[in-house]
């Protein structure tokens, strides 16, 4: 394996052209220094015309921006993207265009060549001398490198970037049979960055109204049970409704059949309390995970192609009973916009939303009705990031609104204290609050597309207008 | 002159700050400013008018408060306003 200490020497031995197609994946978050360092030698080297496909993109992505304001990249595809990139891109666009992907598309489009990457720049936590790689140790530790499999299998040229060079790694994530070189720096970026720390579970009386009503609408609907699979992500209700089901299962003396997705502490107790038989992680969010996934057998890093990839039949989420999920909108047809705020401001994207909704038994979504007088529920959403026939539940502080075309889950609530209405009631009902808001358009010039899990364009992506 | 400051730039929150001026005028800055900017107008008029307060420069920044949010600020602001200027 051709191990490089120098970043100048490791770019001698690529082909780095105009029109580069490079990768990176998003598991450093706010702490990552390896797309930084990468894309500052292309700019160095007076590269343009790029096309980057990194998973994600945050605030921390500032060499990103510098080539962007040159006018040296050419193409973005990505899963979810906040901060000055994105404020950049809001406001001038692209030469070509912004992709946004799910986790599970983005690993479909590598695996079917949808997506080609000339090089794919891994930071991988833990390298050994024959060059295989994982995320669960070392200085810059960041547990599962599920976003960087399918990047490091199907790259024309993979290399890996690492802080901690070891001599044989077991149990590795990325296997050397892929990897051309290893680049050995001093670091991968800022720890702080890396591990966000434990996310704080809500303790908003709106939050915990809405996380009651949620853990008891999926008991009401059967779905606390032996064997249950369950996902939620990091978010402080979602956090809460999963102790509610901690509480149900230990009380019932039931035990879940797995959680997926981004693991957390509170997932990690869960299976240490045996509560849950196993945890599919494809991202840890913070410390307990990562110290997790070292030490429980039962704690499997998996790949996005595992965990989303809708060509995959043994993906796992293929078999979640329910997923609990955030929107910044929903409209009166269920469609969840993540991607961009009401007054579109690029905010996000969809990561493992779409995909998620879409395979769960149940999808529910866990908002407050309105948020700094802004109603979440819109007639028509700012921009779709999940299809409203994949949404089933939405769930507020005050009041429950069913997918009418689930008319199973109406029919097994037909008894319920639960407060259940139509969603036009619930915007109603948020209308009482924030009044009726002024028509208005921020839509400009087209920047990009969503694209669902298949492949499938489901909304366009524009400039916002200036007042 | 000492301006009338009243609220805070907390999430739905609003500060308001009212300042002596030689004929009406408002200013709105707002986080759901293409939403609700006619709204938020509005109620800032209506009040004004309910306060008979016409010599005065209105500054809202608002982080999207309800509307009865802004009213109390305003009304508040409105009454130390008159106190300090001695208006009726």
């Amino acid at each position: 394996m051709k191990i490089y200490r120098s970043l100048d020497d490791l770019f001698e031995s690529l082909p780095v052209v105009n029109g580069l197609s490079i990768s990176f994946h998003h598991h450093l978050r706010n702490g990552d220094g390896v797309q930084n360092l990468i894309l500052k030698k292309m700019n160095e080297l007076n590269i343009t015309k790029l096309k980057l496909y990194p998973s994600a993109i945050f605030p921390v992505h500032t060499e990103m921006l510098k080539l962007l304001q040159k006018g040296a990249i050419d193409a973005i595809t990505t899963n979810y993207l906040n901060g000055s990139v994105a404020e950049y891109i809001a406001e001038h666009g692209l030469p070509n265009q912004l992709k946004m992907q799910t986790h599970g598309g983005r690993s479909r489009a590598i695996i079917e060549g949808e997506t080609i990457i000339d090089i794919a720049f891994i930071a991988a936590p833990i390298v050994d001398e024959e060059g295989n790689a994982a995320g669960h140790d070392g200085p810059s530790a960041c547990g599962s490198l599920g976003y960087a499999i399918e990047d490091s299998v199907y790259a024309k040229h993979t290399i890996l970037i690492t802080d901690h060079l070891v001599k044989k790694l077991e149990q590795p994530q990325i296997f050397s049979q892929h990897v051309e070189a290893i680049l050995v720096v001093d670091s991968l970026g800022d720890r702080q960055g890396i591990v966000s720390g434990t996310t704080a579970i809500t303790k908003d009386p709106v939050g915990l109204r809405i996380a009651a009503n949620a853990a008891q609408l999926m008991d009401e609907l059967g779905l606390i049970k032996e064997g249950m699979n369950f996902q939620s992500g990091a978010g402080g209700i979602s956090l809460k409704v999963t102790e509610h089901l901690k509480n149900t299962l230990k009380a019932r003396k039931l035990k879940a059949g797995f959680f997926s997705g981004g693991i957390t502490q509170s997932h990690v107790n869960m299976l240490e309390d045996n509560l849950v038989n196993d945890l599919y992680d494809v991202q840890c969010f913070d410390l307990h995970a990562i110290q997790s996934l070292k030490k429980n057998p039962h704690h499997h890093a998996i790949s996005a192609h595992d965990y989303a990839n809708p060509a995959n039949p043994k993906r796992v989420i293929k078999d979640l009973d329910v997923v609990i999920l955030g929107a910044t909108e929903i409209d009166l047809d269920f469609n969840v916009n993540v991607t961009t705020d009401s007054y579109n401001t690029i905010i996000g994207g969809s990561g493992g939303h779409s995909d998620t909704a879409t395979d769960s038994r149940v999808s529910i979504i866990v908002t407050p009705l309105f948020k700094a007088r802004t109603p979440i529920i819109k007639e028509r959403v700012n921009t779709i990031t999940t299809l409203g026939k994949n949404i089933d539940c939405l769930v507020t502080e005050r009041g429950i609104a069913i997918n009418p075309k689930r008319t199973d889950l109406l029919a097994k609530l037909s008894n319920t204290h639960l407060p259940i209405y139509t969603i036009e009631t619930l915007l109603n009902k948020a209308y009482e609050y924030t009044g009726v808001p002024q028509s208005y358009d921020l839509k400009a010039q087209k920047i990009g597309v969503v694209e669902d899990r298949d492949g499938t364009i489901i909304d366009t992506l524009h400039t916002k207008k200036r007042r | 002159m000492n301006p009338i400051v009243v609220g805070s730039l907390e999430s739905s929150d609003c500060l308001i700050t009212l300042t002596p001026h030689p004929s009406r005028k408002i200013a709105i800055e707002s986080i759901v400013y293409d939403a609700y900017h006619d709204a938020i107008h509005a109620v800032i008029m209506s009040l004004l008018d309910d306060y008979n307060l016409q010599r005065v420069h209105v500054l809202c920044q608002d982080k999207g408060a309800l509307e009865y949010t802004i009213k109390a600020r305003l009304k508040t602001a409105i009454l130390r306003f008159k106190e300090v200027h001695h208006e009726s």
